[in-house]
């Protein structure tokens, strides 16, 4: 399996552009993650929807459904882009990543393209099934796309996972030996925190986008039957899956805490090892400790080791070159738990009104939250994914190969990055424009409405 | 051996596959590009993009499906590849970025405009991908991918003749695929203007493309003997030949209007190119690279050949039904429309026990998985979670949506 020249020919290059091609990285990564929100949870809210109209026989459902299916599809097939692009950059920019690692993880990533491809089929079907498959087979064809939304997160975060917590392998003289996929892939405790975690955050995100643009059309006005329905669906699912985020949240940060605890001390901007560590609140981490932080005493030890006096490990146990850049990750993990707690307060808001007084709100306040929460959510997102990314550095597979190591030697990577971020600008546009035109049309009433008929 | 070939059989399927569906793709782009601004050329834009819309997804994941399997099974080899090849695959990779973007914002474009706009913006990436993976097929072909990262030559590795003469080709042989399967489809919708357009552009395209392959030989001989002779000789000729006469067979089944077989026949003779190539180099995958030496170990091996041979099992069925579905026509078919019927309203469920399940169940989640520390404790915890989200759901939806159908 190869001699000593191939472990000479991925040794590690000189990459001047090394921050560019991370930038590169987390750019694509950005961009794809809030569609793979879509992907996530999409489906099954336009399947629930369908599945209400073939039971009401009612035309708003039927209407709905088809509508937000088409945006669906539009996003999946961004989607379809912006993953290939990221499957490519596995080569263009970690070509040492990828060929020293590849048969540990790439199953995952296998099984992931698999899993990608039923979904393909089964959109395609779905959305150009309408009205040409019977009531039965169409709503059966979009079960696949909602089953599939889930194995193949579940796929790539174990890959994720194992880049964070890896093992299934043993390193000798640069080469891998004794690989056990699956060993690493999915036996890894790792894994669940983060899946769930995202999983999760599919449904916040999306379910806070969609809900919004309904709030926008009451503010601008539009308000009837069928925008009450489309706001209620996604916001219901939205503002409990945000509550639920809160203890999961919970449980990832004390997982890393265990795991990776430089990691941890990072998001903290904790220094020195503490005993009955304090939880800061922002601040800047200067001069190897956080300026202007407000202090909570002995909290982060209550919340990682639920104890008054535990210990938390700080950065000084390892030596600075194998710190993360603390300011990024501390300042993005308060970014996301502060956004995941506003989130939290409008979801509580929402449920309490539901609970005691059996409407939507009506506060125009309320409205013109929601329209801002679906760009916080994503905020939240790309945040808690800046933690775990940033969080690991400079690590690519976490303790055993440096980010530095694993870049390509090939020149050129600022252009690249410049043609790509000109190219997602241009989709990005383009996307933009292509919804609105889909937003455009309302929805007009049957010339009986044969619900209030039945009703009177 | 078997065991470390097989995922390259695997890979050098999807490859065959890609360029025979995802190619068809690009060469339908290459039409809409040349199609005009008459309503003629209006007309070749819209049916190009209705046929291929359905099956768009789909064929491009053959491509994510080469690049994993290829750098779970071949990691060095895809290491040296990807990274000698940078330029030329990130050109590529804009390619499908803007193909792949034109089918996203064709469902927001509503005038025939703002869709001849969209598409001859787009239209250019469907020429650029099929050509610089064609050019990045020379560079592997003609040994100048050595093993290493970014060890070859970012620009001469592909800028060569043989590998611009394999970019032509690519270019060449989409649209001759596209036209078949576009007159294919014109012919079984009945649009008799179109299939006569179709068939003149394949038998055109196809003329062409195999032109250039009889011609491409002597460059590959000028610029690259080696390659030249393997390719005429022993077991790379068989398919070189089956190639050529499938080739030919096409061309004649759509003189003869017979499209459908003309589609398959098409299909071989692309993948007998694919096959000739493989065989012409095996076992060597890069040079001072065989297939042996660049094989991930015995178990990484085994898990991709059992789950492409598991994947397939469902992916094959479910392949089969959509392209049942787009070949006979379903997708094209007036839709049938719901009858009106009188809408039942939704029972508007009391939450009164359900409410009160729903909380405990999240107290039960927040104490499972944030008190506790076992792991069990954790996983009963999320399941509460979850079947406090499913549960906290119907609760309310179903109430809320009883009272929007029936006003008090």
């Amino acid at each position: 399996m190869g001699g000593p020249s191939l472990a000479a020919a991925f040794a590690p290059v000189d990459q001047h552009y090394l921050l560019e091609a991370r930038q590169m990285q987390a750019l694509s990564f950005s961009v794809h993650i809030v569609l793979v929100c879509f992907g996530i949870s999409f489906p099954a809210m336009v399947l629930f929807v369908e599945w209400l109209g073939q039971r009401t026989r009612d035309r708003l459902y039927l209407t709905l459904a088809r509508r937000w299916s088409k945006v669906m599809l539009v996003l999946f097939g961004v989607g379809v882009i912006t993953g290939t692009v990221l499957s490519f950059e596995m080569g263009l920019l970690w070509p040492n990543f990828t060929g020293t690692f590849g048969s540990v993880f790439g199953v995952g990533f296998a099984i992931e393209g698999f899993s990608f491809f039923m979904e393909a089929i089964f959109i395609g079907i779905y959305v150009y099934g309408w009205g040409r498959l019977s009531a039965r087979v169409h709503m059966l064809s979009g079960i696949p796309i909602v089953i599939t939304g889930f194995t193949g997160s579940l796929m790539v975060i174990a890959v994720n996972a194992w880049m964070n917590h890896p093992g299934g392998f043993q390193l000798r003289g640069g080469h891998v030996t004794h690989v056990d996929p699956f060993k690493a892939l999915f036996g890894n405790t790792y894994l669940w925190h983060e899946l769930m975690h995202m999983y999760v955050a599919g449904y916040v995100v999306s379910g806070f986008i969609l809900a919004g643009c309904y709030a926008y059309s009451r503010l601008r006005g539009r308000w009837g039957r069928y925008e009450r329905v489309a706001l209620t669906i996604p916001l219901t699912v939205a503002a409990l899956a945000t509550i639920a985020e809160g203890p999961i949240g919970d449980w990832a940060a004390r997982d890393v805490a265990s795991t990776q605890p430089i990691k941890l001390a990072a998001m903290e901007g904790l220094y020195k090892t503490t005993k009955g560590a304090p939880e800061h609140l922002l601040g800047w981490y200067t001069g190897n400790h956080l300026e202007y932080a407000i202090q909570i005493p002995h909290l982060l030890s209550l919340l990682t080791d639920h104890s008054w006096n535990g210990t938390v490990q700080g950065l000084a146990t390892v030596p600075p070159s194998q710190r993360p850049p603390v300011n990024v990750v501390h300042w993005s993990f308060q970014i996301m738990v502060g956004i995941g707690t506003l989130l939290a307060l409008l979801a509580v808001v929402y449920l309490a009104i539901w609970i005691w007084k059996k409407r939507l709100p009506e506060s125009t306040w309320f409205y013109r939250a929601l329209v801002v929460a679906g760009p916080l959510a994503v905020a939240a997102l790309i945040s808690g994914w800046v933690v775990t990314e940033v969080g690991r550095q400079p690590w690519v597979v976490y303790g055993v190969m440096r980010t530095d190591a694993a870049v390509t030697g090939a020149h050129g990577i600022p252009i690249g990055y410049g043609a790509l971020a000109a190219a997602y600008l241009v989709v990005a546009c383009g996307l933009a424009w292509a919804l609105r035109r889909l937003a455009r049309a309302p929805f007009e009433e049957p010339v009986e409405p044969p619900a209030q008929l039945q009703a009177a | 051996m078997l065991l470390r070939s097989l995922p390259l059989v695997f890979v050098l399927a999807g490859v065959a596959l890609y360029t025979v569906l995802g190619g068809a793709d690009f060469g339908a782009g290459f039409w809409q590009l040349l199609a005009g601004r008459n309503e003629r050329g209006e007309r070749v834009r819209e049916f190009a993009h209705h046929s291929m819309g359905p099956v768009w997804e789909a064929n491009h994941v053959w491509l994510i499906f080469v690049l994993t399997v290829f750098w779970t099974s071949y990691p060095k080899a895809f290491g040296s590849i990807a990274s000698t090849l940078a330029v030329v695959l990130f050109i590529a990779l804009l390619g499908i970025i803007f193909r792949g973007a034109a089918y996203a914002f064709r469902s927001g474009a509503s005038t025939d405009r703002e869709l001849a706009r969209i598409d001859t913006i787009f239209s250019f990436s469907s020429i650029l991908t099929p050509f610089a993976l064609g050019a990045a097929v020379g560079a592997i072909a003609t040994n100048r991918v050595p093993v290493g990262n970014a060890a070859g030559h970012l620009f001469s590795s592909w800028l060569n003749p043989t590998s611009i003469f394999i970019g032509v080709l690519a270019v060449a042989s989409c649209a001759y695929l596209a036209a078949v399967y576009l007159a294919a489809d014109a012919a079984r919708d009945g649009h008799e203007a179109l299939e006569r357009d179709f068939r003149l552009r394949a038998l055109g395209a196809g003329v062409l493309a195999g032109a250039t392959a009889i011609g491409g030989i002597f460059i590959v001989n000028a610029d690259y003997h080696t390659l030249f002779h393997s390719l005429l000789s022993g077991r790379a000729l068989a398919a070189v030949i089956v190639s050529f006469l499938a080739g030919l067979v096409t061309l004649m089944l759509v003189y003869d209007r017979r499209y459908e077989p003309a589609r398959y026949c098409a299909a071989i003779a692309v993948a007998a190119i694919v096959a000739g190539w493989a065989l012409a180099r095996w076992p060597t995958i890069l040079p001072g690279l065989t297939v042996d030496q660049a094989a991930a170990g015995h178990d990484t091996l085994v898990w991709v050949i059992v789950c492409v041979l598991g994947g397939s099992v469902i992916l094959f069925p479910s392949l089969a039904f959509l392209f049942r579905l787009a070949l006979a026509g379903r997708f094209q078919a007036a839709e049938s429309t719901v009858p009106d019927e009188i809408a039942q309203p939704l029972r508007a469920i009391r939450p009164g026990l359900l409410a009160r399940l729903v909380v405990a169940l999240l107290i039960a989640g927040f104490g499972l998985l944030n008190i506790a520390n076992a792991q069990w404790a954790h996983a009963v915890g999320v399941v509460c979670l979850v079947c406090f989200v499913v549960l906290g759901f119907r609760a309310i939806v179903f109430s809320a949506l009883g009272e929007q159908t029936t006003p008090k």
